[in-house]
């Protein structure tokens, strides 16, 4: 299994749509094969239009207001000693998330393919949040499900659907999270992919979901190239960039263009849930070791028991909380580019304080797991390597945890 | 291959000039004696009989189906004990066909060979895969069929005329046409007439091939079909044993009632 070079990881895939020969796939209803075939050629003949692309930059740049700012966290890295710590502010996007690139691109497909009507499904409700958005600026009927558990923990994002207009849907099957919410809107396009766009939240899905996130998502690292260079002349010698994983979209966004350089240069590390201290269960498929098995769709590494039953998982964070992750970072973690660790509930949330105490950043509890590794590795490192965060969101939507788990109203 | 259990199943059916009568019940709904009891009570009545393997992330099934799954993996169905249900059934009913449905993880997880064998054993006479269609799945159906297995395709109404034709050439004594774009126990919304009209078209790229119908069947649609080589009835069945439940009422005498109206419906 090998990585090619100056080809965009998205489109490193057999014919089959699989990574590494193993990874990814579609393992769809047969309804849904000829919906998906569409999407596919849809994809290829819009990402080649040069107009298409016009447009997605437009909407990027004054929509979404890209690019967001690259800055240094001073009083955190000093503090620390060691590295030099940075954050890409991604949570600056409209909407506060980097859910935005992938929301608003689904949009524009669905328009381009004559559908009024767009799906989707979400954790943490940013994807949710984003696409309803989406959905209102570009005259679409939007339609999103999520677990009833994630509904009540994440209410704030829920009042901003529904002030987009869009309905939500409770999803009280299984654990009530992303992972049941992704299936019943799964089920929800078998039933009405006649005039009806899905837009999967995440890297994850069918290969052509995999594909379209990450290649939305992409744009965060496009900008990270260039704020780099500026700042520093050129690239420095010694760059990790860390980024949580869930489903691994924005992960995949903040590294895509950094995949060619060789990981002594820039490391790339990916930081998964690992759920409360004391608890089994977690959402960390990639960094303790979950066997490959076929979820939503593709097959990745997934929290399952030995019959290939679904095992329920915990986080802290919604949009972490789910069993599955991206084909395209499993098939990082078997060629080794990426690394794979994961933080604790404990962890991020003791993150979020050290954060929020030095810097004016407010970073949602997924970034939070990504600081976690940040303030762990950095005292241990020389002074001229430069970590970089992706804050991929904003913790407003965490308002009620943050209160009942660190007490004081933020 | 020598004539399977299915096709002649399928000849003596249209020897009779009526559709095979195929239900859907979830192996250990809602234990492992009383699925197997359904099974053999309703056995008299059908013609062949479709096991699910439960799963529980299952993203073409319903509510009705994906109550049953839970409940039986909650009672702790394991998938040997879906096989232990499949053979003690075909040993008291051998010329019963039992097809096997369920999601590919399983049989990942399983060892796809293994699980073959496993199936072999049990003397399961057919499979259908959900989430593995073609031709991704072909490699697996030629190994099925080695083992005298039947792979079962599905087809819908959104699969492409091109399709169709690769699909009906590769597939073997028994193909499933969904009757709409739905999940499993959805409502029929699409007229039978229309129904019929697009399943003769796919019968007419070979008249050979045994094609049964199955989404949203239930007592009050089942007529409407009866020209169709086979219906399966599968959440009408499994809202059964939810509501026999409910009511605290026997499951296996309520299940084969209905599944006799069923049959009753469709006899010439």
């Amino acid at each position: 299994m090998k990585l090619k070079k100056k080809i965009p990881l998205i489109d490193q895939h057999d014919k089959f749509g699989f990574w590494g020969g193993k990874f990814g796939g579609s393992f769809i209803p047969e309804t849904l094969k000829n919906p998906v075939e569409d999407l596919t050629k849809e994809f290829q003949k819009l990402r080649k239009n040069k107009k298409f692309i016009k447009q997605r930059d437009y909407y990027f740049k004054n929509y979404i207001g890209s690019p967001t700012s690259f800055v240094k966290l001073k009083i955190l890295s000093n503090y620390l000693g060691g590295a030099q710590i940075w954050a890409k502010v991604v949570s600056e996007a409209n909407g506060g998330a980097h859910k935005i690139y992938n929301a608003t691109v689904h949009a524009l497909i669905c328009k381009a393919m004559g559908k009024k009507y767009i799906v989707g499904d979400t954790g943490a409700g940013y994807a949710g949040k984003m696409l309803s958005m989406a959905a209102k600026k570009f005259g679409l009927k939007c339609k999103i499900f999520m677990g009833a558990k994630d509904m009540k923990r994440q209410k704030p994002n829920c009042d901003a659907m529904r002030k987009n207009g869009a309905e939500i849907v409770p999803v009280y099957s299984g654990s009530q999270t992303l992972v049941d919410a992704v299936s019943e809107c799964m089920r929800y396009w078998v039933s009405n992919c006649d005039n009806t766009h899905m837009c999967v939240g995440s890297t994850v899905g069918p290969n052509i979901f995999v594909k379209i996130c990450g290649w939305s998502t992409s744009q965060i690292s496009r900008e990270l190239k260039v704020q780099i260079k500026k700042e520093f002349k050129k690239i420095p010698k010694k760059i990790k960039l860390i980024n949580c994983v869930g489903g691994g979209s924005s992960a995949y966004g903040f590294w895509s263009e950094f995949i060619d350089y060789d990981k002594k240069h820039i490391e790339l590390v990916g930081v998964e849930a690992g759920g409360p201290k004391k608890s089994k269960l977690h959402a960390a498929p990639l960094s303790r070791n979950a066997k490959i098995g076929v979820l939503h769709g593709a097959a990745s590494y997934v929290c399952q028991n030995n019959e290939g039953q679904i095992q329920e998982t915990e986080s802290i964070s919604a949009g972490l909380d789910y069993p599955g992750v991206s084909p395209i970072h499993c098939f990082l973690k078997d060629t080794k580019r990426a690394r794979y660790t994961f933080a604790t509930d404990e962890e991020a949330l003791n993150a979020y304080q050290m954060v929020t105490k030095f810097e004016r950043l407010n970073p949602s509890l997924e970034p939070s797991h990504a600081f976690a590794e940040a303030i762990k590795i950095a005292p241990k490192l020389s002074k001229d390597t430069i970590i970089i965060v992706n804050s991929c969101g904003d913790a407003k939507k965490d308002r009620d945890i943050l209160k009942e788990r660190l007490g004081k109203k933020r | 291959m020598n004539s399977s259990l299915i096709s002649q199943t399928f000849k003596k059916t249209k020897k009779e000039n009526r559709p095979a009568l195929l239900t859907y019940t979830v192996a250990g709904d809602n234990t492992k004696k009383k699925s197997l009891e359904i099974l053999k009570s309703i056995s008299k009545y059908i013609d062949i009989c479709e096991l699910g393997f439960p799963h529980n992330t299952p993203i073409a099934d319903g509510g009705q189906i994906q109550t049953s799954a839970y409940r039986a993996i909650k009672n702790g169905i394991k998938i040997n004990d879906v096989f232990s249900i499949a053979s003690q059934f075909k040993k008291s009913k051998k010329d019963k066909p039992v097809i096997l449905m369920g999601y590919y993880n399983m049989i990942y997880q399983y060892n796809e060979n293994k699980f073959i064998d496993k199936c072999k054993k049990s003397k399961i006479d057919g499979l259908i895969v959900v989430d593995l269609p073609y031709p991704e799945n072909k490699p697996f159906a030629i190994k099925c069929k080695k083992k005298g297995i039947n792979f079962v395709q599905l087809i819908s109404p959104t699969t492409s005329r091109d399709r169709l034709k690769k699909i009906i050439k590769d597939s073997h004594d028994m193909v499933y046409y969904i009757s709409m774009l739905s999940t499993t126990g959805g409502k029929l919304k699409v007229a039978p007439k229309k129904i019929l009209e697009r399943y003769h078209k796919i019968k007419s790229l070979n008249k050979n091939k045994n094609i049964v119908i199955g989404f949203g069947i239930t007592e009050k649609t089942i007529k409407s079909l009866k020209k169709a080589d086979g219906l399966v009835v599968g959440s009408a069945i499994c809202r059964e044993i939810t509501n026999s439940i409910k009511k605290r009422q026997n499951a296996v005498i309520n299940v084969t009632s209905i599944v006799k109206k069923l049959k009753n419906k469709i006899k010439n």
